[in-house]
């Protein structure tokens, strides 16, 4: 199988402005012709919906939530970066471009990226228009902040809720489109499989969460917005509801999976507490523009600590290691976060972990009080120091905060090409469900722009140019495939609710996320991967013969929804060891033991891995086929990535 | 911690509906009050008994799908959400009473899930800027005092759960339009359609048979973001307004 | 259905005719308390015979007492119509309710104490206006005039222990209703702003205490004289 990326031909910089004037175009009188499926409603999905209907088609938007405004999108919290240069400070879009790849390791498509940094600069326009309160100086003008491996200040905020806000503006953009009658909502509704019909995807099967109806729903395209797959991991930063289902059923379909091992270990979060834990929070990634990271300088120190002996402002300042400004001194605190997660399990397994569990990091705003006043800092923090203070008991202000890494995004994802259709004709995949622009790392305020990006700025022309290719007019759903695919989540929902095992649904879920968080996480080895490989195999067998899922079908049940999801985030997890084991590198946050420089640092091969993995799904029981997307740099010159 | 737990128990929304008790043992005060019923649900999983439903997604206090009405005050004891409360807050040996929202606007669907699309409703009749994808002015041709912004922002932060009709003795949804219209109207984008954004928003929020403010000021003592009642007062200006000189007839 | 009418029945067009009868309700009182203060001046009751004829006669005073019975009467019509609709936008009740924690009591019970008041506006109307206006009332001379003794009456009422006490509770109902409603009708208007909030919660926590205080203080300082 080859893949065709439909990258457009000419200079890096001419590529988009020349891919829009050639895409074929729909007349606005035949739009509304044609149907569209936008499954999700976060940043991609509420955008991409809201803009399409803008333009005369006619949507309809899912989500399993109650309301589309609770999409995971809302949790993000730093900010959104775009290329403005409204600070003077050197910013551009090549800037923004070439950060991107390079945090990336690489392993983006300088086309899409580009594609990225070029519209950024609208998203802030589009999302100020629709009265997103964005951060402002006395002046009445934008501000900035600076995040992550980037050395200029780019980074739009609204205070930490930059997320929320964002999406409430596409939301609001949504909810138009819904009083205007061009947007029909389906809330509390589940996608559970893609309907291709020779060939093309033509419509999916849903289930309605509150009676249980398996529906089908014709159109003409289908939108997978739906997110990134953490929670495959159990603890991670995403909502308890993201999941990977409508991904991996499209998968199943024939859409292939891009990188699945690219997963985001984010240095910010609060330590875990106790076996009780059900998924982890996230402090924003900004908080390290003013908190200064740091361990025990010996391990002597940081048994005390731990053993309750002491207490972290006792330690003087001469017993402290700033180990990021150490290692890293012109980046600092700010590094990667690929970078920072894994100093921070470093200094951890070297002993100088600092909470009870030895897992633990400081990140101290000492320093920072000191000089702009707690008032300063609490202006731009304090949501996020409540936050700590609610969930840990403990006041930021007084006493470090206590972070380690915790999983928090997908780089990987449905492989698509410059269009952001995947390898299925008509099935498309937006914003973290697809995997095309973060490479093998993702820079901090980096997903809300390329969610958006892909919503308002890419989909509303790249879809025009499929839909012109195929006819409009109604697609029933009483073609033969809508009943086979039907008859076939109904036959897996019966399936599941007789098994009537002994174990729940949580047990088995709880179970795959230690072997992917131990094999699979922030550090992996052949070794350990060929283990979990079998571990989840068996896994899986003793899932679909021991669970224990509850209740009916034709009721709101939650263990039916969580039974479905937890199924799917096994056979994913055996994809991301395979592909992990593939990879024989260490690139961004996936970082391969075997392949380190002597520092420690990623050992990227540009020689044998300089290309996306996709792989193709080949039936139940049989290994997947890898195929290669290979990535092609022009434009920037591929060097071992450093932060010093 | 062992705690008793009195939780409302309804199959559906037709069924009446009633309370249960529950015992619980070895809760920890780390925990979070979710995590709690998490594992009373997998105790009841565990014996065969239909787990409690609740609605949470996020549980980092900002998606606004938890709600919960906690021993007679929504999201429990602490001003925040029910995600963010920990057991910390509470003591050993202690009878939990859980209930749903209650509001004839937000039917329950099953045990303490409720339906809250009559927000979504509210939004939708007015709660944005009519301004489509593209053709919009660089952002900083609109400049705005940060002293505007950051009050647009203070009522742009509601999260739409609902605790302050919960807490409202009339379950009144007046502070959560009020934020979506003050966000606006405070705002120069919001401008143009002032008017008609607050005759149709609380037109519509009456419609969806939310009653009416008495300005008690509960569900600002209650809202988990902090939102204050001078959106309401700000909603109410904006309305009275809107009636006398818009063009609606 | 006309704008006027589509506005009336909203609960905002509801709550703002609350609000302005509230505050107009709050004007009479002023100028109620101030009338009747004269009852305490030492002259036998003449300053306010002749302040209560001249009331009589005063067509403008006469309009406007006929909106005050419009406005009381809008004031309670209105009230009972959004207790209702309140009532039943929530169908079902908590088990448990902590509303004491988010609320004061008197915001959450203008209803009762509404209703308190308005018995003791009929008592009150009955024992005062109505005799004055259609009893058979004792008469007094000033300086060759003949006046309605009007002092006479309200001395009388006011020598029964029962009577006053009556006034005095009724008083302390009023005072409560007085303290969420005086701010609340600002609020309900919209006048909720940075630098004069604060003012007017204050003088509506002075005006619930010194106005009902001093109507009170009247029966009870007749009451004293009269013995």
């Amino acid at each position: 199988m080859i893949l065709d990326s439909k990258i457009p031909e000419g200079p890096l910089a001419e590529k988009w402005t020349k891919h829009k004037f050639n895409v074929k175009l729909v007349n606005p009188a035949n739009k509304r012709k044609y149907d569209v499926i936008v499954v999700g409603t976060g940043l991609a999905g509420a955008s991409a919906a809201a803009s399409l209907a803008e333009l005369g088609y006619n949507v309809k938007a899912f989500c399993f939530q109650d309301s589309p405004r609770r999409a995971h999108s809302i949790a993000a919290q730093g900010g959104i970066n775009a290329a403005k240069n409204y600070q003077n400070d050197g910013d551009s879009v090549y800037r923004l471009f070439y950060d991107t790849i390079k945090g990336g390791d690489y392993r983006a498509r300088e086309s899409n990226v580009y594609r990225l940094a070029e519209v950024s600069v609208k998203i802030i326009d589009q999302c100020v228009a629709q009265g997103v309160p964005f951060a402002r100086e006395y002046g009445g003008l934008l501000a900035n902040r600076s995040f992550g491996g980037a050395q200029v200040s780019r980074t739009f905020y609204a205070r930490g809720q930059t997320g929320q806000q964002l999406l409430l503006g596409a939301y609001s953009a949504l909810s138009r489109q819904v009083a205007n009658g061009k947007v029909k909502l389906y809330p509390r509704t589940e996608m559970m499989d893609v309907v291709t019909i020779d060939g093309k995807a033509r419509g999916i099967i849903t289930r309605n969460l509150i009676t249980g109806a398996i529906e089908s729903h014709s159109a003409h395209a289908v939108l997978l917005c739906t997110g990134g797959y953490g929670n495959v991991f159990f603890l991670s930063t995403n909502a308890m509801g993201s999941n990977v289902t409508a991904a991996w059923r499209a998968h199943k379909k024939g859409a292939l999976m891009a990188n699945p091992c690219f997963t985001q270990i984010h240095p910010t979060c609060i330590p875990v507490s106790g076996d009780h834990q059900s998924k982890l929070t996230l402090m924003s990634e900004s908080l390290r523009n003013d908190g200064r990271v740091w361990v025990p300088a010996t391990v002597a120190t940081a048994e005390k600590l731990r053993k309750g002996q002491i207490k972290a402002n006792d330690i003087k300042e001469e017993d402290r290691d700033y180990f990021l400004e150490r290692k890293y001194p012109s980046f600092g605190n700010l590094v990667p976060r690929d970078v920072a997660s894994r100093n921070a399990k470093y200094v951890c397994d070297e002993g100088r972990g600092v909470n009870e569990t030895g897992e633990a990091v400081f990140l101290d705003f000492r320093d920072a009080i000191k000089r702009d006043g707690k008032d300063t800092i609490s202006a731009k923090y304090g949501n996020l120091f409540d936050m700590y203070q609610q969930i840990t008991g403990e006041n930021p202000y007084e006493m470090p905060m206590m972070i380690y890494p915790a999983v928090h995004y997908t780089m990987g994802g449905l492989w698509v090409d410059y269009n952001l259709m995947t390898n299925v004709p008509g099935l498309y995949a937006l914003g973290e469900a697809n995997f095309s622009d973060h490479g093998a790392n993702r820079l901090g305020a980096s997903a809300l722009m390329q969610g958006l990006a892909d919503g308002y700025f890419v989909i509303p022309y790249t879809i025009g140019d499929y839909l012109a290719q195929n006819p409009a007019g109604k697609i029933g759903t009483d073609h033969q495939e809508f009943q086979k695919a039907e008859k076939e989540v109904k036959e897996r929902i019966q399936k599941l609710l007789g098994i009537k095992g002994e174990k729940t649904i949580d047990h088995f879920h709880k179970r795959l996320g230690k072997i992917m968080w131990d094999y699979c996480g922030m550090a992996r080895s052949e070794e350990g991967l060929k283990k979990a490989k079998a571990m989840i195999k068996e896994l899986k067998a003793e899932f679909w013969s021991n669970v224990k899922v509850l209740g009916d079908n034709e009721e709101l049940n939650q263990s039916l929804e969580k039974a479905h999801r937890v199924a799917d985030f096994i056979e994913l997890g055996e994809l991301m060891v395979d592909d992990a084991l593939n990879r024989n590198e260490s690139c961004g946050g996936h970082f391969r033991e075997e392949y380190q420089t002597p520092e420690g640092e990623a050992l990227r091969d540009d020689v044998n891995f300089a290309y996306v993995a996709a792989w193709k799904y080949l039936g139940e029981g049989q290994e997947e086929e890898l195929v290669k997307d290979p990535l092609v740099f022009e434009n920037v010159k591929l060097t071992q990535r450093s932060y010093k | 911690m062992n705690l008793t737990l009195k939780i409302w128990r309804q199959k559906n929304n037709s069924d009446k509906g009633g309370f249960k008790d529950y015992k619980l043992g070895g809760v920890s005060k780390d925990m979070s009050f979710l995590e709690m019923l998490d594992v009373l649900n997998e105790e009841l999983s565990a014996k065969g008994e239909d787990p409690v439903h609740f609605d949470h997604d996020c549980r980092e206090g900002i998606c606004g799908m938890c709600s919960l009405y906690i021993n007679g005050k929504p999201h429990g004891p602490q001003q925040t959400t029910t995600c963010q409360l920990h057991m910390r807050s509470f003591n050993d040996g202690e009878t939990i009473t859980i209930e749903p929202w209650r509001a004839k606007a937000f039917p329950v669907l099953k045990d303490l899930v409720t339906d809250r699309s009559a927000f979504d409703r509210i939004i939708q009749a007015g709660g944005y800027v009519s301004v489509n994808t593209g053709g919009v002015p660089d952002a900083n041709e609109i400049p705005i005092p940060k002293t505007i912004a950051e009050m647009a922002m203070d009522a742009a932060q509601c999260i739409g759960c609902g605790a302050c009709v919960a807490a409202c003795k009339n379950a009144s949804a007046m502070l959560f339009t009020s934020a979506k219209v003050s966000q606006l109207a405070l705002l120069p984008q919001g401008q143009v359609e002032r008017k008609t954004r607050a005759e149709k928003m609380v037109a519509q929020m009456d419609a969806e048979g939310f009653g009416a403010c008495t300005n008690t000021g509960a569900c600002e003592a209650e809202c988990p973001k902090g939102i204050s009642i001078t959106n309401i007062a700000r909603m109410n200006r904006e309305y009275f307004s809107a009636v006398v000189s818009s063009q609606n007839v | 259905m006309s704008w006027v009418s589509k506005t009336l029945k909203s609960t905002l067009g509801q709550k703002l005719l609350m609000a302005l009868t509230g505050l107009f309700l709050i004007l009479f009182l002023v100028v109620h308390l101030i009338g009747n203060l004269q009852l305490l001046l030492p002259d036998n009751g003449e300053s306010f015979n002749l302040y209560a004829e001249s009331m009589a006669q005063n067509p403008l005073i006469r309009v406007v007492s006929i909106g005050n019975f419009a406005f009381i009467l809008l004031h309670v019509v209105y009230s009972i119509m959004l207790s209702r609709y309140n009532k039943s936008s929530r169908p079902i009740d908590y088990a448990m309710s902590k509303a004491s924690t988010n609320s004061s009591w008197s915001s959450r019970n203008m209803g009762i104490l509404g209703t308190i008041i308005l018995i003791f506006l009929l008592v009150h109307l009955k024992g005062f206006y109505y005799e004055i206006k259609f009893g058979e009332m004792p008469m007094v001379d000033y300086e060759g005039v003949t006046y309605k003794n009007v002092f006479a009456i309200v001395a009388a009422a006011y020598s029964n222990v029962l009577y006053v006490a009556f006034y005095v509770v009724a008083m302390g109902f009023l005072g409560f209703h007085l303290s969420h409603g005086f701010a609340s009708a600002f609020q309900t208007l919209g006048l909720n702003h940075v630098k004069y909030s604060p003012l007017i919660q204050k003088v509506g926590f002075g005006f619930a205490i010194v106005v009902p205080a001093l109507f009170a203080l009247i029966p009870i300082v007749m009451y004293i004289q009269s013995l």
